[in-house]
């Protein structure tokens, strides 16, 4: 797992959550991306003068579910503070955030990897804190002129900021932590996690332990922001490495030698760039916000919480391992499909009593028809039950794989029942006296089959059923082999 | 941090006027040097007066984070009306159809 780099990489994140909530953190204007500009706002998320913030119940509890599920402990008090800093997009002059008493703390998220390019492990989570969201400046570059427009419809949002320990070693293991990270939350229900929306934000702070004749010796911690989904996290962290290094090696700068630096991932470029230096903490002047009353959460509470969680995916991997018997593998893919690709598995597996082919189907014809119909799981026409029908019937040998496929295809783009589909495409079982018949005049027209068969080479035999397919469709080469034989048998 | 430090060692406290120089300019204030020195002694008249909380003992006094005594304040979480676009925009010293315009903001 280990690279043959003469260092190690240190990599750890900071992730913003958007909660799924219906109005904002401390105010009641909708939570809704992609409303007409300033069309969601009110005097206290446009920090107008005289208005007070209340906390949005169901914001806070979505926070503590999430927390919980990421191991956190949660303080009995927890208090919100002023994060002071001056951005158009920042209305107030402040954010409302978690200094020094945040919500949660000290918990972890286990990731592994199925190819074993690492060993599993719990990366630590320092904290989880509940903060505002700001506002969204848009600059109009091509048009070069000298204003930025200001939209503060998102002003006030609930975000949970998510922070992990240096824990990780890899661009793999970030990518990974992430996407266990969205499952979870996804899970959860806190959150849509639509990283296109905003919904989840990543930062990432990076830096090498460099190997030199005097030891271990850790460069300058780096920012890294900017990263608009999951593989241009894992580029970016690739590439800010190498040039970490390269830096390393021409300038020999050390952790604390130069302020911590922010840089910012262009996409288009494939670089990172250099930010605004990051202004230590201090600069932020947090004090805590006498317009909020701190939270008391009881040890009862967080208990409840923690029994309602439902089941979440690293425990649903290992359930349905046992409860169905499938391989760690397939439980892997049918967990991270999501929740209800998971519910639909489980019902099919119950349905179909065959968990195994379920588990294949769901693998194969279902998530590739999802994939070629950009359909959500909730859209796709087959209930769990109808198509458990067609399993049944392909393993009692009623059809073929391959007829079984065209049903499948007639279920889901005619939107038919089983039923319905087998007969649309005329399928009917064979009668046996039928099947007989049909054999006895193919061995009658292929006498040269009936002696290589005779002499020994059975694969003649594919002729004949080929032949029988093509004249009766619903012919099932399983059931007309074994007659067929036994003709041959008695010439 | 420096101040907050010295307060509770229960030091005598002062600002110089480097801090109050970049203290301005945190919060976006253009001070001339009449000005600097004005507020340099000013603000060291208020931190004063507020200094004299320091002889109280407080020892094995558990820090407050608010003044009142009161916890967990929530409200539903349910809609209500927002400000029409125009109305929101009242204030803006300069605005387009439905945005504040500001001097450009370039980078994050």
């Amino acid at each position: 797992m280990m690279s043959d780099k003469p260092y190690k990489i240190v990599i750890g994140l900071e992730t913003h959550v958007q909660l799924l909530t219906e109005t904002k953190l401390f105010c009641r204007c909708q939570n809704r991306f992609g409303g007409p500009p300033n069309t969601q706002t009110c005097p206290v998320c446009i920090g107008l003068p005289g208005t007070l913030p209340v906390m949005n119940r169901k914001a806070f509890q979505l926070s503590l579910i999430t927390a919980i599920a990421l191991n956190c402990e949660v303080p009995k008090f927890t208090k919100w503070d002023r994060k002071s800093y001056y951005y158009p997009d920042l209305p107030k002059g402040y954010q409302i955030s978690q200094y020094d008493l945040p919500m949660s703390q000290n918990g972890w998220l286990e990731i592994s990897d199925p190819q074993g390019n690492f060993d599993s492990k719990r990366v630590g989570i320092i904290r989880a804190h509940l903060e505002e969201d700001a506002g969204k400046s848009m600059h109009d570059e091509l048009a070069g002129k000298a204003d930025s427009r200001i939209d503060l419809n998102r002003t006030g949002t609930p975000l949970l900021e998510i922070v992990s320990c240096p824990e990780m070693y890899s661009s793999l293991e970030a990518k990974t932590y992430l996407t266990e990270l969205k499952l979870l939350l996804t899970y959860l229900e806190v959150s849509d996690c639509n990283m296109q929306e905003g919904s989840l934000r990543v930062d990432a702070n990076i830096n090498l332990h460099v190997d030199t004749p005097q030891g271990k010796v850790a460069t300058p911690i780096v920012e890294v922001k900017n990263m608009n989904s999951f593989r241009a996290v894992e580029r970016a962290l690739d590439y800010e490495a190498q040039r970490q290094y390269s830096e390393w090696q021409e300038a020999g700068k050390k952790l604390g030698d130069v302020p911590k630096q922010t840089r910012g991932w262009d996409d288009g470029a494939q670089v990172t760039r250099a930010q605004r230096s990051k202004e230590e903490s201090s600069d932020y002047r947090y004090f805590p916000d006498p317009d909020l009353v701190p939270v008391i959460v009881e040890p009862e509470e967080v208990e409840q919480v923690r029994q309602s969680l439902g089941e979440l995916p690293a425990v649903l991997r290992k359930r349905l391992q046992t409860d169905y018997s499938i391989k760690p593998y397939d439980a892997n893919v049918t967990v991270n499909q999501g929740p209800k690709f998971a519910e639909y598995f489980i019902r099919l597996a119950e349905t179909s009593g065959d968990p195994q082919q379920a588990s294949n189907w769901m693998q194969q014809e279902v998530l590739r028809t999802l994939n070629e119909e950009s359909w959500a799981v909730d859209e796709f026409p087959v209930t769990p039950d109808e198509l458990s029908q067609l399993l049944q019937a392909v393993q009692k040998g009623e059809i073929d794989r391959s007829r079984a496929r065209e049903v499948f295809r007639e279920m889901t783009m005619q939107g038919n029942s089983f039923q319905q589909a087998m007969q649309s495409l005329g399928i009917e079982q064979v009668d046996q006296s039928a099947l007989l018949q049909l054999c006895e005049q193919l061995l009658t027209e292929f006498p040269q089959i009936v002696a290589d068969v005779k002499a020994g080479k059975q694969q003649a035999l594919g002729r004949i059923i080929g032949e029988a397919k093509r004249r009766n469709p619903n012919v099932n080469p399983g059931q007309f082999r074994q007659p067929c034989l036994d003709l041959i048998e008695q010439k | 941090m420096k101040s907050q430090q010295a307060w509770r060692r229960g030091k005598k406290m002062s600002l110089t006027r480097n801090e109050v120089e970049r203290v301005s300019l945190l919060a976006r204030l253009q001070l001339t040097e009449d000005d600097l020195e004005t507020m340099t002694t000013q603000l060291n008249q208020i931190v004063g007066y507020v200094e004299q909380l320091a002889q109280l003992p407080t020892d094995n006094i558990q820090p407050m984070a608010h003044g009142v005594e009161r916890f967990n304040v929530f409200a539903n979480d349910e809609r209500r009306p927002s400000l029409p676009c125009d109305e929101a925009l009242t204030n803006a010293p300069r605005r387009d159809d439905d945005c504040y315009l500001v001097p450009a903001v370039l980078g994050d």
